[in-house]
């Protein structure tokens, strides 16, 4: 999947991958993270 | 170097199907849509199916965890053989008499039951091992069902209700105040009850050797819940209301806020402060959640089971110094989420589980088990959220892989040999291993088992202060005598 340039919403989870990480990726490969949500569902 | 020990620990549980409706997810789904009460309803558990489920029976100690790997899926189609309302570490109290103890916890006449229920419950608290004539008589007067019916009309009273016919009422605390609302209050009065009932549990295990309520120096409390008014919403100090009705008379306290971490938290600064002897019996409390009661219930009709979340779980942990018996925590290799590690699941199971053991000189697989998140996975699959504590083990078997100490090939098997079924209930903080800890305790006394590591995350960004989440762990080891 090509990101540059592409605007992306992160929706993170506590027990699965975070947004934060997340972000992170999206930025290396040229993202640009518009939102960037966590959740726990438990 | 000596460590401080856990000295005891205390389970229970209060079936409360009926404040099912008064959980966060369902009371704002039943707003919206009036018709899912019936719904709901047919969806309850007796209590003889809340007792009788294995996990719950798990839960309060008269089954090992372990013992859930053998009974198929669902649990909830089976029931423990033999199960009793009493084990080891606690109960499993049923909603009746838990209003009943609502209104015994009850210092501002908050609650209010029915003349006959009222007396009714009053004569089977009598039989309680734990209920006392002082708390029978902080019973009072019952209430006439108009006075009950004119309060939930006229004066924002919530219904308490048992088997669909309504039995007392839950008063607002203030006409302004959001925050002092019936609703908000029940969370709290439940919260407290809960945990008294723990700490109860707790010292009737405590005072077999020797160590009675009134040797409590410091009551820790780890929950979630926000006491306070609209100058201080969460200001708490739960604990030492807790205490109060706990037979703590030498004891203060104070709550300690992580969000599901909070226990972990609790269990490091307890052991910090009898090393150090600024006290010498520290005890770490729980009470349930009720906002958590039937949060995935969605999920649980569209598969057509039982709505497993109907109950309020405490916890209650009791440390104390070195004592060459019980099982010591580790002071000298606690992990810890700082803020600069970030948020991959990496960074953060090597602060909570590497680095400390690394510290130590050992490696993943020198631990004999590992306790984490264990929600109860029949509760959380229904809804999508997955078996959160394989989730765990496969990501700390993954870390031991990249670290050259267990096979790739052999992640999904980590969980069997290392790890734990989840079997507590969804109640925020309750999960966060240390559900476990009685468990750990009573292998280590017996020889069992030599060390355990108990890890705990909090979902910090929840709160909207941070994006971070948080994490702590701490080590377990049995006396070397």
């Amino acid at each position: 999947m090509n990101l540059v340039g592409k605007k992306v919403i992160v929706l993170g989870e506590r027990d699965g991958v975070q947004g934060t990480a997340l972000s992170e990726c999206v930025k290396a490969a040229g993202g640009d993270v518009v939102l960037n949500i966590n959740q726990c569902f438990v | 170097m000596q460590f401080p020990v856990i000295k005891a620990v205390s389970y229970s549980l209060a079936h409360t199907p009926s404040l099912v409706r008064y959980g966060s997810k369902p009371e704002r789904e039943l707003r919206k849509d009036p018709k899912l009460d019936q719904q709901i309803t047919e969806h309850l558990r007796t209590f003889d199916q809340a007792c009788s489920y294995h996990p719950n029976q798990v839960f309060i100690g008269s089954l090992p965890p372990e013992s859930l790997w053998d009974i198929p899926r669902p649990w909830w189609e089976s029931s423990a053989n033999g199960s009793a309302r009493f084990g080891p570490f606690g109960e499993i109290m049923p909603e009746d008499e838990f209003y009943g103890l609502l209104r015994i916890v009850d210092d501002f006449d908050l609650v209010s039951l029915e003349a006959k229920f009222q007396e009714s419950i009053r004569a089977r608290l009598h039989k309680h091992p734990l209920i006392g004539e002082t708390d029978l008589a902080r019973l009072g007067a019952g209430a006439a069902l108009e006075t009950i019916e004119a309060k939930v009309a006229n004066e924002a009273a919530l219904p308490l209700y048992l088997e669909g016919r309504m039995v007392g009422c839950m008063a607002s605390g203030h006409e302004e105040d959001p925050f002092l609302t019936a609703s908000i209050l029940l969370e709290n009065l439940a919260c407290k009850a809960t945990g008294v009932l723990a700490l109860r549990w707790l010292f009737e295990q405590s005072s077999r050797d020797g160590i009675a309520a009134s040797a409590i120096d410091y009551v820790i409390n780890s929950g979630e819940e926000a006491v306070g008014d609209r100058y201080q919403r969460g200001a708490g100090n739960l604990a030492k209301a807790m205490a109060e009705l706990s037979g703590c008379q030498n004891s203060t306290g104070s709550d300690v806020k992580a969000f599901c971490c909070g226990p972990i938290h609790s269990v490091v600064i307890a052991a910090g402060l009898v090393q150090a002897g600024i006290f010498q019996n520290v005890v770490v409390v729980g009470g349930g959640a009720l906002g958590k009661l039937g949060m995935k219930f969605r999920g649980h009709l569209a598969k057509a089971q039982p709505i497993l979340e109907d109950v309020l779980a405490g916890f209650a942990i009791l440390v104390g110094p070195h004592d060459g018996r019980n099982p010591a925590i580790r002071l000298d290799a606690i992990g810890k989420h700082d803020v600069r590690f970030g948020g991959s699941a990496q960074a953060i199971a090597e602060a909570l589980i590497a680095a400390p053991l690394e510290k130590l000189g050992l490696g993943i697989p020198d631990i004999d088990k590992y306790a984490v998140e264990l929600h109860n996975p029949e509760v959380t699959e229904p809804s999508g959220s997955g078996n959160i504590p394989q989730f765990n083990y496969r990501t700390i078997a993954s870390l031991a892989a990249l670290r050259g100490e267990w096979s790739r090939t052999m992640i999904k098997d980590f969980e069997k040999q290392y790890g734990l079924p989840g079997f507590s209930p969804t109640q925020g903080h309750v999960p966060s291993a240390v559900p476990y800890l009685g468990h750990a305790r009573d292998r280590m006394l017996r020889g069992e088992l030599k060390t355990a590591m108990f890890i705990g995350k909090g979902s910090l960004f929840l709160g909207k202060m941070t994006n971070l989440s948080d994490g702590m762990s701490f080590i377990l080891e049995a006396s070397d005598k």
